[in-house]
């Protein structure tokens, strides 16, 4: 038996506030939690054995035609077993959901810095050594690497026009008309991509790093070219993905065909020189935006239209303008992408595509109008607020941004703040205060889980990862809650293709997308145990191991002897997706300090107010978005990849060169929560929070530093140098 | 990483010993083992002299004198330091961070070498890593690079924060040749300019083991080390400046300064601080002190920000220091 449900209609009863365990929608410890502490979760380049070979992949150096002189000089080298250079290995990473192989080839390089060789050997430190001696030669071929220099494709299907923005700008009273960049930037995890691979001549085990195993698996077969029945992927820990890790990795298609050459197991662990090449960054983006508004500051016309980039045959293009469609009402809208086909390493998800940096770029543009109409910054969001959305009509299914900018204002102090710019000082200091608002779209993704109970507890499992978001805390508490279990006699298993197929971790999705698997593998069990009580599911109560109908008592134990009962839930996204438009929606309020001497800018604080259907665990919801604001600040004023401007090689490859904000440049982040249940997400009620917290974060630090000193940088990040640029001297 | 061999000896005579076929001397290796796992740098022997015992800070003749493995985290929290070279217990606690503090040494962090990322790119050409193979930092992503002393090979900035406050300082290298005889070495004459042979960075010679770095007596009056970075800890200077200014009746009596984050090396020039001394501070003079330490910088494109940079700097600093 399955419970099954594709999500087509609102689920206005609200299930979870009526169970008795009291877990859901609390605080909770993630179980894996001392684990990671104690370093005895096993990642996927800590897994043993003692036949283990090392792989170290080599790069190109140049674009063009590949050779390899001294293959066989290298092949001869101490300790080495073999120079793969196979033409199944995989040129990037695969982009997220691709469930089949992504370009492969190793004899011509696309972008410096490609896989074109795995060198393999006893020890990690002569498969690097002999990676070094192993010489790439390049006939180099004279292709564009600057998005500015070609004619950029401009997809039809992504150009949306509504009345007449033109006519809106030439009319209205107020008006902004600027072009706004962001640089190319990376997810830099923790944990490099890594994997493991044994194969015993018909199966393939793969222990990876990676947060789409159910993808994952097909990718990998695609690559090396094996049925995938004969694939197993596990990834039960995952150190960080933030989207470089949704699709097969070099690494992985790498091992696995050295492990099914050699007949030993093979590690590849990429150099952190090799993460923030070989996978997927973030595109640079260049954002023409166009508001037109009219004496109160109401929104006439809209526009945003984008140039992002790509290697050739990659079908992502970083979806910058895909929260303008809804976040406000204007009746004149022209939103436009266009993808730049050139040679720098490829680009895909890194966490919130698309909101991350269109929703920054765009809410400093709301900041800018927001001055020159005279309204506040808060008032002039809740004036432009659509009552449905402003592109197709649709309802929302829930909409609360409202009660976000109003609350994350209230919470803030923001009424005590100075509208104009250069108001407070402190030594040389200014100090300033700045808002945006959050936006981000809510999905769904199919998914399964299965729940075994037994007389000693439950056992969820899926194939659904955990990158460090707490699945494995939210999925136990979901069970626990149904089935009225202690979190102690719940047992969650993770990342193992042989489980039920989940959702993968992505796009916000994995929590709402296997969490209401595991809900409706719950929902089968409470039916079970109710038929066997003979009374109807929502007369049970379950609690502590004991179930209750009216007066009768009977403890688990009692009910099931040895017997195990399963449940197996299985979730669909339906037509709830045509019928209304779904979103998260919250607001950021940074404070800054702007050296008047330096342009260096210090964030004293931030507050950010979501809005994301019902918390599941407060802790596990604050944390991510904690890293989110983070990842704001990063946006705001260090991350930038820099690519050589002669053959768009990533420049600053490594975590001394790659600003991330340290904990120096993290102030205290203040999280607050908007309650919300939306009916649309599901019997839970809860959508996605993973990303919200990025989405507008830099630009409430952007419009804080124009507040505090009177400089607007349209260019991120805004280092020390583009501050003082931008200052008033 | 090449294949190398590894020694420990317990005594200086050992380590000469030990390196006399040439080999390359590690402490804390903060920055070797980087560049050997790059292979930028790839000895055949590696001599760790982390048991010699120059682990101590004593009183010295001219002043204080630091063992060469003395870490940059023992050496910024040696009370001697912080009441009479507060410059230099600032420029080390803004250097890096601190894990790496408690690793890295005096010596090591004199020899540290810089961060062009064209440097620690073994598929790009470099003249101070590969002499002759050309500069691809030249024509290609300049931000982390110097306005002052480069050349037409090299524009190579020096990293080191600690070596710029011991520049101010005037302190020597104590070093110990393969014969067992110890010199000092002015920070002045230690660097060299790049010229066309970037790969030689120091005056040092073959054999040569820094034992130590003296510092001479306190210069007093006020002293700060201000760095302005990329974000708040972990990041290279922009620009920095290690300051000392004494006062005498409104007027600047004695001036030192040396600048980070602009150089091929750490960064001094006398005729700034001659302008300076015996004059009153004014907005006028520092303008003056900025044109005349600028007045051979050669600012390359995504490079001009320097010297907006280091004006404002100089500025801001000896206005807070003659206050």
């Amino acid at each position: 038996m399955t419970f099954d449900l594709k999500i087509d209609e609102p689920h206005p009863d609200h299930r979870a506030d009526g169970l008795a365990q009291g877990v859901l929608g609390h605080e909770s410890d993630r179980p894996d939690g001392w684990l990671k502490v104690a370093g005895a979760a096993t990642y996927a380049a800590e897994e043993q054995a003692d036949d283990m070979l090392h792989g170290f992949l080599v790069r190109a150096p140049k674009i063009g035609a590949v050779t390899c002189p001294n293959l066989d000089a290298v092949r001869a080298m101490d300790g080495v077993r073999s120079v793969l250079r196979d033409p199944r290995m995989i040129r990037n990473a695969a982009q997220g959901t691709a469930n089949e192989a992504p370009v492969q080839g190793v004899d011509r390089a696309a972008y410096v810095g490609q896989p074109v060789a795995l060198v393999v050997a006893a020890t990690f430190e002569q498969a690097r050594h002999a990676a070094q001696a192993l010489v790439v030669s390049v006939e180099e071929d004279d292709v564009p690497v600057l998005p500015d220099t070609v004619t950029p494709e401009e997809p039809e299907d992504q150009n949306t026009r509504i009345g007449d923005l033109d006519r809106a700008m030439s009319e209205a009273a107020f008006k902004v008309d600027a072009i706004y960049t962001t640089p190319s930037m990376v997810s830099a995890a923790m944990e490099p991509h890594a994997a493991t691979a044994h194969w015993d001549g018909e199966t393939l085990t793969l222990r990876g790093s990676l947060q789409m195993l159910k993808f994952n698996r097909n990718e990998l077969a695609d690559s090396v070219g094996l049925d995938p029945k004969h694939v197993r992927v596990l990834a039960p820990y995952v150190g960080g993905g933030f989207g470089s890790k949704l699709g097969i990795s070099a690494d992985c298609v790498a091992a696995a065909l050295a492990a099914m050459e050699l007949g030993q197991p093979v590690r590849v662990v990429q150099h952190r020189r090799h993460v923030f090449e070989v996978n997927t960054r973030r595109s640079e983006t260049r954002q023409h935006i166009r508001l037109a508004a009219d004496a109160e500051g109401r929104l006439t016309g809209l526009g945003h239209e984008a140039l992002v980039s790509n290697l050739p045959e990659e079908e992502f293009a970083e979806p910058v303008i895909q929260g303008s469609h809804f976040a406000y009402a204007a009746s004149n809208r022209h939103l436009g992408m266009k993808v730049a086909r050139i040679h720098r390493p490829a680009a895909g998800s890194v966490r919130a595509p698309g909101e991350s940096v269109g929703v920054t770029a765009f809410e400093v543009a709301m900041d800018e109008l927001a001055l020159s109409a005279e309204v506040d910054p808060v008032e002039l969001r809740l004036r432009n607020i659509p009552e449905t959305d402003p592109e197709s009509g649709k309802p929302f299914s829930s909409h609360r941004l409202e009660a976000a900018l109003r609350q994350g204002a209230d919470a803030f102090g923001w009424s005590r703040r100075h509208a104009a710019p250069r108001q407070q000082r402190e030594g040389e200091w200014w100090i300033g205060t700045g808002m945006a608002a959050a936006f981000r779209v809510n999905m769904v993704i199919e998914a399964e889980a299965r729940i075994t109970l037994t007389h000693d507890g439950a056992t969820i499992r899926s194939d659904m990862t955990d990158i460090g978001t707490g699945s494995y805390a939210i999925f136990g508490q979901i069970a626990a809650e149904l089935l009225g279990l202690p979190l102690s006699q719940i047992d969650v298993q993770l990342g193992d293709t042989r489980f039920p197929p989940g959702s993968g971790s992505g796009g916000s999705f994995g929590a709402a997308s296997t969490g209401t698997a595991v809900w409706l593998a719950g929902m089968e069990i409470r039916q079970q145990i109710a038929d066997r009580l003979g009374c109807a599911e929502a007369e049970l109560t379950l609690k502590d191991g004991v179930a209750t109908v009216a007066n009768q008592r009977t403890t688990l134990h009692d009910l099931l002897s040895d017997e195990t009962i399963e449940g197996h839930g299985h979730v669909k996204p339906g037509d709830a997706f045509e019928k209304v438009r779904q979103a998260t929606f919250g607001a950021h309020f940074a404070e800054v300090a702007v050296s008047d001497v330096t342009g260096e800018v210090r964030v004293r604080r931030m507050l950010g107010s979501f809005a994301a259907g019902r918390i599941l665990n407060p802790r596990t919801a604050r944390s991510q978005c904690h890293g989110g604001m983070t990842w704001g600040i990063g946006m705001a004023l260090t991350e930038e990849l820099t690519h050589d401007r002669r053959d768009g090689h990533a420049v600053n490859r490594d975590l001394a060169g790659y600003h991330l904000p340290v904990n120096a440049d993290v102030p205290p982040l203040d999280v607050h929560f908007v309650e919300e249940l939306d009916d649309w997400a599901g019997p839970m009620q809860a959508k996605g929070i993973g990303e919200l917290g990025i989405c507008g974060a830099g630009a409430s630090i952007l419009n804080a530093i124009y507040n505090a000193c009177g400089a607007r940088v349209r260019d991120m990040p805004a280092t020390p140098d583009r501050v003082l640029a931008a200052m008033p001297l | 990483m090449r294949p190398f061999d590894y020694q420990r000896p317990e005594t200086l005579s050992g380590a000469h010993v030990a390196a006399r076929d040439g080999a390359t001397f590690i402490a804390g290796g903060t920055n070797l083992i980087d560049l050997m796992k790059l292979e930028v740098m790839a000895p055949d022997t590696l001599v760790d002299i982390s048991r010699l015992g120059l682990d101590q800070i004593n009183t010295h003749e001219e002043g204080l004198h630091v063992g060469a493995t003395v870490t940059n985290s023992d050496l910024a929290a040696d009370m001697r330091v912080r009441q009479a070279y507060p410059v230099l217990a600032r420029a080390l606690l803004a250097g890096a961070s601190g894990q790496l503090r408690n690793k890295a040494t005096t010596g090591g962090n004199l020899l540290q070498r810089t961060r062009c990322p064209y440097f620690y790119d073994t598929d790009t050409p470099c003249n101070k890593r590969s002499p002759g193979s050309g500069c691809a930092a030249l024509g290609g992503e300049m931000r982390n690079h110097a306005v002052l002393g480069t050349s037409d090979h090299c524009v190579a900035l020096h990293p080191s924060d600690m070596a710029v406050a011991l520049r101010a300082l005037d302190a020597k290298v104590e070093v110990e040749d393969s014969d067992g005889t110890r010199r000092a070495i002015a920070l002045d004459e230690f660097y060299r300019l790049p010229g066309d042979r970037p790969d030689q960075e120091t005056t040092l010679n073959a054999g040569d083991l820094i034992t130590g770095a003296i510092l001479p007596a306190p210069f007093g009056g006020r002293q700060t080390y201000r760095k302005v970075r990329d974000r708040a800890s972990y990041a290279f200077a922009l620009v920095s400046v290690a300051a000392m200014v004494r006062m005498d009746n409104g007027r600047i009596s004695n001036v030192a300064l040396a600048f980070g984050g602009v150089g091929t090396r750490p960064w001094r020039d006398r005729d700034v601080e001659n302008l300076l001394i015996g004059e009153a501070p004014s907005q006028k003079l520092f303008d003056t002190a900025g044109d005349i330490l600028m007045k051979d910088a050669v600012l390359y494109d995504g490079l001009e920000f320097k010297d907006t940079l280091v004006r404002r700097l100089l500025t801001a600093t000896l206005t807070e220091l003659t206050q």
